[in-house]
């Protein structure tokens, strides 16, 4: 598709089939709504094969840890990756979600220490399927809808 | 088994060979302290009691316990005495507190404090209750008394009866006994039954499940009848702690097709749950639970300073 091929990047990392409408959270999880020197570019609501409607994430510059990409499996399983050199593919995998989760989730027990004092919040994945994590603090169960809300 | 410097925070944390040598120890303590009165392998050593909420009983074991074993306590016992209230973190009173002590033992209202508390401090963190999440050392206790009582844990058949919605304690005894071979009867009103969540992990482990909400039918089937307070400030709703409250009333006449050998157990302190009558009966193990608490708790803080070694 001619549009996309505009928007090619040199270097960098491409996230694609992201669920339609999830490509902001994406790129607000990954902290990418702050300048970094590099395009970064966010396509919504492109056609799909595969998912019928998709966004593509497109960031110049920047190559994400693997780890870093998984963050983005909690809202975003479908995505898969590529790093980009030299306008080629070098490397391309499928987001996975890590077995914990450190630093982007808030607990939705209002009672937490991790709400009140200083921590770096942690959640261990109890389960993938359905989604289920656990409070590293509170020990408190979350699902998949208050685990969207909290991210 | 080295348990020097190991915090003690939540009951997930433990292997069943984790709790059976936490036991063995307590008996030991306790034979011992039979023995000789008191006990000196703590000498030396400061044992700091945070309580950010009160709980007398369960600081007095705490500094019993300590005191046993021939150490020494200091401590505060609500948050209004300490800097906490002029704004200081925890993490600060933690570090601050630990250049005083060997080991910690705190009561706080938040959920996960005690593992944000074990997180900060270098020296050994013991969680005396965190809110609505844990409170390890009870379960432990209890486990002691079951064991002290019968000599064993496997085999017998348990019924936790009263809050299983909301209740702290029997969530994580149910979730400890499934280290055993046992079989349990969760008594409670439709409104307060056990979480599914829980009641599944616990059959996934392989324990034998019934639920009902009828006591004296079950009460002959039971070896231990473990009864908890049905607790107005864990409801969310005022209407609903009035249609559960005064559910169930343990007495003579319920005991009356009980086995010989039902022990009951409660936490305490109890409202109206066991009648005082029950008291003077081999059936009474409630009062020697609370002693419990003394050589378990005795055991946890010789281990995690270190200085049980020979024991
Ligand atoms: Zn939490």
């Amino acid at each position: 598709m001619a549009e996309l091929k505009v928007t090619a990047i040199r270097e960098g990392t491409v996230i694609d089939h992201i669920p339609a409408g999830k490509g902001l959270k994406v790129i607000e999880i990954l902290r990418l709504n702050r300048p970094n020197g590099g395009v970064l570019l966010l396509a919504s609501n492109v056609h799909s094969g595969k998912l019928g409607r998709k966004d593509i994430v497109k960031i110049e510059g920047k190559f994400l840890s693997e780890e870093e990409v998984n963050k983005i499996a909690l809202i975003a399983p479908t995505a898969t990756v590529n790093i980009v050199r030299d306008y080629k593919v070098a490397e391309k995998f499928k987001v996975e979600i890590p077995d914990e989760i450190t630093g982007i989730l808030r607990c939705a027990n209002p009672n937490c220490v991790s709400n009140h004092e200083y921590t770096v919040s942690k959640f261990y994945v109890v389960s993938r399927e359905p989604l289920k994590v656990r409070c590293h603090y509170c020990e408190r169960t979350m699902e998949e809808e208050e685990i969207l809300r909290n991210l | 088994m080295d348990w020097k410097g190991r915090d003690v925070i939540s009951v997930r944390d433990f292997s069943k060979e984790d709790i059976e040598f936490v036991l063995k120890v307590a008996e030991r303590l306790e034979t011992e302290l039979n023995e000789k009165g008191a006990l000196d392998y703590a000498r030396g050593k400061i044992l700091a009691t945070l309580f950010f909420e009160p709980s007398t009983r369960t600081r007095l074991s705490f500094e019993s316990a300590m005191h046993r074993l021939g150490g020494s306590v200091i401590g505060f016992s609500s948050a209004s005495s300490t800097s906490v209230k002029k704004g200081e973190s925890l993490a600060d009173t933690i570090k601050t507190v630990e250049q005083y002590s060997d080991v910690i033992v705190i009561r706080h209202s938040m959920e996960g404090a005690a593992r944000l508390a074990a997180e900060v401090a270098d020296i050994p963190v013991i969680n005396a209750g965190d809110g609505s999440n844990q409170h390890p050392t009870q379960t432990l206790l209890d486990l002691y008394t079951i064991k002290r009582a019968f000599g064993r844990i496997d085999g017998l058949t348990i019924g936790l009866l009263g809050d299983l919605k909301y209740g702290r304690t029997v969530h994580s005894l149910a979730e400890a006994l499934a280290f055993y071979d046992v079989e349990l009867y969760l008594i409670s009103p439709e409104l307060l039954r056990m979480p599914k969540h829980i009641i599944e992990e616990l059959q996934e482990k392989g324990v034998r499940i019934h639920e009902t909400t009828d006591l004296e039918g079950t009460i002959p089937e039971l070896d231990v009848l473990y009864v908890t307070r049905i607790q107005r400030e864990r409801f969310p709703d005022e209407q609903e702690y009035l249609k559960v409250k005064g559910s169930y009333q343990v007495n003579c006449s319920v005991l009356k097709n009980a086995k010989e050998t039902l022990k009951v157990m409660h936490p305490l302190p109890r409202v109206d749950e066991i009648h005082p009558e029950v008291d003077r009966t081999e059936h009474a193990l409630y009062f020697r639970q609370v002693f419990s608490g003394v050589p378990v708790r005795m055991a946890l803080l010789g281990l995690t300073l270190g200085v049980l070694e020979g024991v």
